[in-house]
């Protein structure tokens, strides 16, 4: 978010007891600088650390023993793989096992940030534009390059649906050339925007329970739960419609509409 | 006008677009209500298209969403 002096200059929360924008703020864990490139160890760059790690040792460590009755935690790596493979096969079909490892390591990526995120004093990393920004810019780029090596200079083919009739090709190709350059944008504004509201509407509700105090904040509590369960719902959710959307962009690349 | 009013006033029509994503996500759970109460046995299959619809509209709703909170605390 823009600085958060600023808000706290006008508008801020005022007699609100609860900034509902402060928990998106960064600070830097320790200064690094290199040439004018701010590269400072963030608690942005913390949570990402340990959502990798997490990720690591949940799906190498519990693995490990490859028991043909898996145990709890093996089935769950067992079931996450078979998920997005799944995923994969359905909206990419054979040729997508290709893409596999980098599908599954957004998947997971993205669904550790969002469920870090829903854990009381952590902090979302996705709910910052600029990392869905960069993670759906570079699913574009490889798109893009995957379709290129795939079908050369006919992939620009993509741009002018066939069977269309030709005095409607100027329109359609402008229509289709625009929906495919806002993809990184749609696809990063809607993580994005839906973990940030998420969040800011549970911190509004906590708000509530506090100027509420103990007669009247039982009832946004009871809504907070609600939402809460909510919340986790659309940090899988976001993460599977960030993951199907990848899978499909590959396969409109690969077989061209 | 104040600037600082028209800010707020616009803040406040741009969350109208969570109006259509109301709108939308209804549409989508009625319709896979209708389709599911007629043709139990092929509901489940199509519960994740049921779930990447809400998501899907959920998020047009929240660009509102998104150019009130720039309105507010960016520009």
């Amino acid at each position: 978010m823009a600085s958060t002096d600023n808000i706290d200059d006008h508008h801020s929360a005022g007699s609100f007891p609860a900034d509902p924008m402060h928990q998106f703020e960064i600070s830097r864990y320790f200064e690094l600088n290199i040439g004018g490139l701010d590269i400072s160890f963030t608690n942005s760059a913390l949570f990402m650390v340990i959502s990798v790690i997490l990720i690591s040792f949940f799906s190498i460590f519990f693995v490990r023993k490859q028991a043909l009755v898996p145990s709890r935690m093996q089935s769950l790596v067992e079931l996450s793989y078979e998920f997005v493979s799944n995923m994969v096969r359905q909206n990419v079909g054979q040729e997508g096992k290709k893409y596999f490892p980098f599908i599954f390591t957004i998947f997971m990526f993205v669904l550790f940030l969002n469920m870090l995120g829903m854990m009381p004093y952590s902090f979302t990393v996705t709910s910052h534009i600029v990392v869905t920004f960069a993670l759906a810019f570079l699913i574009f780029l490889l798109v893009t390059a995957v379709g290129f090596i795939k079908h050369g200079v006919g992939f620009f083919g993509y741009f002018a649906p066939k069977g269309v009739p030709v005095f409607m090709l100027p329109l359609l190709v402008v229509i289709e050339v625009i929906s495919y350059f806002t993809r990184p944008i749609s696809l990063s504004v809607r993580l994005f925007a839906n973990m940030m509201a998420g969040h800011t509407m549970l911190k509004v509700f906590s708000g509530f329970v506090l100027s509420l105090g103990f007669v009247g904040g039982w009832l946004p509590l009871g809504v907070m739960v609600a939402f809460t369960g909510l919340e986790i719902l659309i940090a899988f959710l976001q993460a599977y419609v960030f993951t199907i959307l990848t899978c499909i962009y590959l396969n409109d690349s690969l077989h061209m509409h | 006008m104040e600037a600082e009013a028209a800010k707020y006033i616009g803040a406040g029509i741009a969350c109208m677009a969570l109006a259509g994503a109301g709108i939308g996500i209804g549409l989508i759970f009625s319709s896979y209500l209708q389709g599911a109460l007629r043709n139990p046995s092929a509901a489940q299959a199509q519960f994740p298209n049921l779930l990447l619809g809400f998501a899907l509209a959920e998020a047009t709703g929240l660009f509102g969403l998104l150019v009130a909170l720039i309105l507010l605390f960016v520009l």
